[in-house]
């Protein structure tokens, strides 16, 4: 299924993030244009401490812009809700987290479950489609582990299977492949770039390593809170 | 929406069941704490309350000596005799009956058991003044009274130390150097706050001067006992019979009484509102141990309040929204408070049971005592479980995920 083309899914004009006030205030986002269509795959890249996390962030809905404007799907983003956006994240948005961000002491399969429980699936299709997405990730015979018991890589998988289970419009990750080796990290990208290409699902992703990054279509590069360069590949 | 955050607030206590154990037992023991003080209490104030309405309500007792306390002597002033009682019998008026003990000490023998006793001499009047019933056997009439009869009837320690579980009706006793033959078994009274009163041997007056003792003068009475008739002051009833004494001991203006009247409306009086004290005192102690519970609670939510944090920028991340991630945690709290109440009041069944008999005080259920635990519990449950999610819910996730 191939997206339709140049209907737009993210416009951000001159979207600025400021953390703290006063003398404090540190200005981490200074001025963001972007547009990305429904279906695209782009890699955000850049060096450490160059505002690429609070760019998700902001994108995904999980933080709020200081100033601009964001639409998603024709949306303003900023003027909604603090429930607005809760609903937003819950029904479109899919968030692969640089810290897993798992809940302690629970099992993968309710860790899954839990964006389910809230849209307010039943029992049983929670459990099949926590088991599908655990399964699409490699992680069949973890289903009953908790994140202790998990080593990183397995954890990073099994926050992927919970970005994924909702199967989202869009897809926020940060560096989802950060703490994996190189084959785990060929079968997660695999796993992106199917879900982009399957199923329409369009894929924001911050990674360092340029490997990873050639499976996207589109590159952006942020330096110093400005976007540096913006290259799409024939 | 609401079975969903139960739901969820189920598996959250599930999978945290060190915490959710801490905070119900902080729960449960305040709860048990306050409730069991409580209702023993006023167990114990009952208690008092029966065994003075034992001894007679509206009784009066007129005894030598200047007071009692610490100023109580009635060495050197004489006793009363059996003329007095009668007297003031006659002379005044509002007096129900009256009765003349005379009292001593002496040694009791049934077979092989010995032990020394109270023995009391008096009229068939006495049981009735003093609310005496007869639990086996008869008390002594008149006809015994006054043909000086060798009988007597045993409250029912005297009848547990000699007797044992013996039924005593019809056995004969050695009291002093007389035989004496035990006609009936008091009903027991129990301790009031004033000794044993079942340690106890009442026999007629008449036996014991003419056999036990002898009549070794007039003045033999050590104390006469006065009922006073329903209704009537025992304020002007002690002024009367003050005056009526002094002119029978012929005391000049300028001697002061050397005798007392005492009067058990007083003395319930003083007990009720000691005990009544004392329940207060309990309940205090009670809540301070409902606070401490309390403050317990309050540590485990602050301690876990960072995992909780955590917790709710992860909920919130994946599509919560802030009410239904307060919801569950109102949920939580609440089932955690309710559980601890319910088996705070359980507990605290069992110990009232346990410990009313322990110390033999009645145990009556104060079902307004349990509910205003359970309330005041659950509610300080509640409000530690609930206000540090509150401000965690209203953070952006981001800011809740990164707290630390
Ligand atoms: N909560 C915050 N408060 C203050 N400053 C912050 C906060 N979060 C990030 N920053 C600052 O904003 C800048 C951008 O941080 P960000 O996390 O977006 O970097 P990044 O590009 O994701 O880096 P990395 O590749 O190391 O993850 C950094 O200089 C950081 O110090
Ligand atoms: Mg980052």
């Amino acid at each position: 299924m191939n997206p339709p083309a140049n209907e737009t899914l993210i416009e951000l004009r001159n979207l600025t993030k400021t953390y703290g006030e006063g003398d404090a205030a540190f200005q981490a986002l200074k001025g963001i244009d972007l547009t990305i269509q429904r279906g695209e795959f782009v890699a955000l890249m850049g060096p450490s401490g160059s505002g690429k996390s609070t760019l998700m962030n902001v994108l995904g809905c999980l933080d709020t812009l200081t100033t601009g404007t964001y639409q998603y799907q024709g949306i303003a983003v900023e003027t909604l809700t603090t429930d607005e956006r809760s609903l937003l994240r819950r029904y479109a948005l899919g968030f692969i987290f640089q810290g897993f961000n798992l809940l302690a002491r629970t099992s993968s399969l309710d860790n899954v479950e839990l964006p389910l429980l809230y849209r307010g699936v039943s029992r049983r299709d929670r459990h099949e489609r926590a088991v599908a997405a655990l399964t699409s990730v490699g992680l069949p015979t973890k289903l009953h582990s908790t994140p202790a018991e998990l080593s990183g890589g397995q954890q990073q998988r099994v926050a992927i299977a919970r970005a994924i289970v909702t199967e989202p419009s869009t897809l926020f990750a940060d560096e989802p492949t950060g703490n994996l080796d190189s084959a785990t990290t060929r079968d997660i990208m695999e796993l992106l770039t199917r879900l982009n290409q399957d199923r329409g699902i369009t894929v924001l992703m911050v990674t360092h390593d340029d490997h990873v990054a050639a499976t996207a279509r589109r590159t952006v590069l942020i330096k110093d809170g400005q976007i540096e360069s913006d290259l799409v590949r024939a | 929406m609401i079975w969903n955050a139960f739901a969820i607030a189920v598996r959250e206590i599930s999978r945290n069941l060190t915490r959710a154990f801490l905070t119900v037992l902080g729960i449960f023991i305040g709860v048990a704490a306050i409730i069991t003080m409580v209702t023993l209490g006023q167990g114990a104030t009952l208690a008092v309350k029966a065994q003075i309405s034992n001894l007679g309500n509206n009784l009066l007792t007129l005894r030598p000596g200047a007071g009692f306390g610490a100023r109580a002597s009635s060495a050197g002033t004489p006793h009363f005799t059996e003329k007095d009682a009668t007297i003031i019998g006659e002379q005044i008026a509002g007096i129900a009956a009256v009765a003349p003990v005379r009292s001593a000490l002496l040694s009791t023998i049934y077979r092989q058991n010995a032990r020394s006793s109270t023995v009391t001499g008096t009229t068939p009047v006495y049981f009735e003044i003093n609310k005496w019933r007869v639990a086996e056997g008869r008390l002594f009439n008149e006809v015994d009274f006054r043909s000086g009869a060798a009988v007597c009837v045993i409250g029912n320690t005297v009848r547990t130390e000699l007797f044992g579980s013996e039924n005593p009706v019809g056995a004969q006793i050695r009291i002093g150097k007389t035989a004496c033959v035990v006609i009936g078994l008091l009903v027991a009274k129990g301790q009031a706050g004033m000794g044993d009163q079942d340690d106890t041997i009442i026999m007629p007056l008449s036996a014991l001067q003419r056999r036990v003792i002898g009549k070794t003068s007039s003045h033999d009475i050590s104390q006469i006992s006065i009922s006073a008739q329903d209704g009537v002051d025992s304020e002007a009833l002690i002024t009367e019979l003050t005056s009526l004494m002094r002119q029978r001991r012929n005391l000049q203006r300028n001697q002061d009484n050397n005798f007392n009247v005492f009067d058990t409306r007083q003395i319930a009086e003083t007990l009720g509102s000691t005990t009544q004290l004392m329940t207060l005192l309990l309940a205090a102690v009670a809540a301070v141990s409902l606070m401490v519970g309390g403050i317990g609670i309050m540590n485990i939510m602050l301690v876990s309040v960072t995992e909780r944090t955590r917790e709710i920028g992860i909920r919130l991340a994946i599509g919560a929204t802030g009410g239904e991630v307060l919801l569950q945690f109102l949920v939580e709290a609440v089932t955690l408070s309710c559980v601890g109440g319910v088996v705070g009041i359980l507990l605290a069944f069992g110990l009232c049971a346990g410990l009313a008999r322990l110390i033999q005080v009645p145990f009556n259920f104060n079902l307004q005592i349990n509910v205003v635990a359970f309330l005041f519990a659950a509610g300080v449950g509640v409000l530690f479980g609930y206000t540090p999610a509150r401000r965690a819910a209203r953070l952006n996730p981001i800011d809740a995920l990164r707290h630390e």
